[in-house]
């Protein structure tokens, strides 16, 4: 939204609510907010329907605050838990039907750039795993091979968590879960690869261990996104309820899933590394 | 090109704006004059041209201040968005891709739609069936758009050819929905639908269809304004619903929320967002009265014998009630069904009062049109509603096979 959108009109601070005036006073827009910053801003993210524990709802909070643009940026979603966090954000979110992420994507952040010449619109996917490499796997790939300019979010739980822990294409093999009762008989599906060979200009793994490196993972994103080509983040968010892992050890799940099979990871193409250097030095210049 | 007041000269002080900046070439697309709907539908001169369904679809594309287009090959409906395609390239439409499906496309139009852009797709028969889930769902998303449909066979087995079955699977979907006679009407009826699908109190897509290759692919007279004008852009902040565009105050509250939590609101919620779809379904008629000429058209309003038919069927039935009057000296009426979506209960309940049989001839097996009109005139005629003739699978209807119906003692050959 232009700034100028979200200004209360003087002389009717006295009948907006708490909630909104907090917005428009302690938000994040226009500002770019930092991880060591949360507990001082009023949050894209607050107030959600998830489960206690939720690693995924973390990650979604950490996700917010990376978000370079949260005032020009639209997310867009499908069925499952991340959305139930999602549309409670103060930021426009689309929810399509199902799978249809990458595809309502790419029309949308085309859309935006036939009207908004001048003025860089953020388009970011936060779906599942189910949704992404199950049922909206052709939209993702498509929408890949066809770079199109926007970021695509995998909250990756291993499991459909809101249809009540059904196997998905992303589960390890040999989890036992619905719809797998003799345990999953074939490999989790190597989406970072399929991202490689589709030419995403950056791709990164990634668990909500280091929330300051969550932010920065995703503002990297999206800015290479804007500028060079489609990216993608697969980010292990654990299902508490369907893994059995007790609430407070979800973080410690994290940790370890982390060091034994989700080490952070990270694969930037020459073009978005050319891209980064260039605001990094931009930044220093500005310093200097 | 008289100078109406209806035509707006905004590109002149564009074309000079531009021109100081010195770096940007003016599309073809930017030389276009923008007029009102009225002028372009009314006043301004035509010319004829001899051309296909698919050509006729071209030019109303071009005329349409079209900002996205996506394609996805099906026969008969290719041609078409490889016309759209070349329209892209010569700078009339702002943005076109080949998408990856019908699921992709439609899910891309949602999203083209949803970002403010006036958006475009066609498709015919198992494309319509593949991407229907997606654009059953337009209409509770509040998308505005238009959906050109070439009617094929439904599989299986596999045929190409037309018939219009396809088009009872949009029929309770909250879809406006148009289906065309012949070139002419796919020219006027693809213009008018985008004006209508962006009304405030619309905001709904409409499908414009025709019957695939006997419009698609065959020639017929189609009158044009000149090239150099077009419609009036999209304007998104005038409907019924925020564009998604992020140009809005922020708000925790969800354009698309999904309700499914069991509880007695959600239920309300959604019960009352179908309510509202249907009402703003309604409230379409006004604009089909005021740039089509009303839902239907009737001629010989008198005669005890009414056919009514849409889309292909028209043509096979006027040719029919001409030759009852040439050649048997009998006047039978013919009601030509433009919208199917709105459905013109109330204008069929007076055409139909003084009928003492009615016959819908239709280009499908299972006959949607026949039932339409039995639930519309119940206990408002007396008259015998014969369902059919029918042809279905890719036939043509000769017109003898309706004047067979219409003459049950008579002999006909076909």
């Amino acid at each position: 939204m232009s700034l100028k959108n979200m200004t209360i009109t003087p002389g009717w601070e006295k009948y907006m609510t708490k909630e909104y005036i907090d917005l428009v006073e302690r938000g994040p827009y226009g500002k770019q907010k930092k991880v060591s910053e949360m507990g001082s801003f009023k949050e894209v993210l607050e107030e959600h329907p998830m489960c206690a524990g939720c690693a995924m709802t973390l990650f979604i909070r950490l996700t917010m605050v990376g978000l370079p643009n949260p005032e020009h940026t639209i997310l867009i979603g499908t069925a499952g838990c991340g959305r139930l966090a999602l549309t409670q954000t103060s930021i426009p979110f689309i929810y399509g039907n199902y799978g249809d992420t990458n595809a309502v994507a790419s029309g949308l952040k085309r859309g935006l750039e036939v009207r908004f010449k001048d003025q860089a619109k953020d388009v970011v996917v936060m779906a599942g795993d189910g949704g992404l490499a199950d049922i909206g796997f052709s939209a993702v790939m498509h929408s890949w091979f066809r770079k199109e300019r926007f970021t695509t979010i995998m909250l990756d739980n291993e499991v459909y968590g809101n249809t009540g822990g059904q196997e998905s294409g992303m589960t390890e093999r040999g989890a036992l879960l619905k719809m797998a009762p003799k345990g999953k008989l074939f490999d989790k599906m190597d989406m970072m690869g399929l991202a490689q060979t589709s030419g995403v200009a950056y791709i990164a793994r990634l668990t909500p261990t280091n929330p300051t490196r969550v932010a920065s993972v995703v503002r990297k994103a999206v800015m290479i996104a804007r500028e060079v080509g489609p990216t993608f983040i697969q980010a292990y968010t654990s299902c508490n309820i369907e893994y059995a892992i007790p609430t407070p050890k979800v973080l410690d799940d994290a940790r370890d899933i982390e060091s034994k099979r989700y080490g952070f990871m990270e694969i930037i193409s020459d073009e978005a590394k050319a891209y980064l250097d260039s605001i990094d030095t931009a930044k220093k210049a500005k310093k200097e | 090109m008289s100078d109406s007041a209806g035509v707006k000269d905004v590109q002149a002080g564009k074309a000079a704006e531009t021109k100081s900046a010195g770096d940007i070439e003016l599309s073809a697309g930017d030389r276009q004059k923008i007029v009102t709907p009225e002028y372009m539908f009314f006043e301004a001169p035509r010319e004829r041209a001899f051309i296909t369904g698919s050509e006729a679809a071209k030019e109303a594309i071009r005329r349409s201040n079209v900002d996205v287009a996506i394609s996805y090959p099906i026969t008969p409906q290719s041609e078409t968005m490889q016309q759209v395609g070349s329209l892209w390239a010569e700078g009339y439409v702002k943005e076109y891709f080949r998408g990856e499906e019908e699921i992709g496309v439609m899910s891309a139009i949602a999203g083209s739609s949803r970002a403010g852009a006036r958006s475009m797709t066609a498709t015919a028969g198992p494309g319509l069936m593949r991407g229907m889930e997606v654009i059953a769902s337009w209409p509770g998303g509040r998308i505005p758009a238009v959906l050109l449909i070439m009617c094929r066979v439904v599989n299986a087995p596999l045929a190409i050819q037309p018939d219009n079955v396809e088009l009872a699977y949009l029929l309770n979907c909250g879809i406006i929905l148009f289906h065309g006679e012949n070139q002419q009407d796919f020219f006027d009826y693809t213009m008018k639908a985008f004006i209508i699908s962006e009304r405030p109190e619309v905001t709904l897509p409409v499908a414009v269809a025709v019957d695939g290759f006997f419009v698609t692919h065959a020639r017929g007279y189609v009158s044009m304004p000149s090239k150099d004008i077009k419609l009036p852009p999209r304007d998104p902040y005038a409907e019924a619903v925020p564009t998604m565009d992020n140009e809005n105050p922020p708000a925790r509250l969800s354009r698309d929320a999904p309700i499914q939590k069991s509880n007695f609101i959600s239920y309300q919620v959604h019960a009352s967002w179908q309510q509202e779809v249907w009402a703003a379904n309604e409230r379409s008629r006004r604009y089909i009265e005021k740039y089509m000429g009303g839902l239907i058209e009737v001629i010989n309003p008198d005669a005890e014998v009414m056919l009514i038919a849409s889309g292909s069927a028209v043509s096979q039935s006027r040719e029919a009630v001409r030759q009852a009057e040439e050649e048997h000296n009998t006047k039978i009426g013919l009601i030509k069904v433009r919208s199917l979506r709105p459905f013109p209960t109330p204008e069929l309940r007076a055409a139909c009062k003084h009928a003492k049989r009615i016959i819908v001839p239709e280009f499908n097996y299972m006959g949607w049109l026949h039932r339409e009109i039995v639930t519309a005139l119940y206990g408002y005629s007396k008259a015998e509603i014969v369902p059919g003739p029918r042809v279905y699978g890719g036939m043509s209807m000769p017109t003898e096979m309706i004047l067979q119906t219409i003459f049950p003692n008579k002999k006909f050959v076909f």
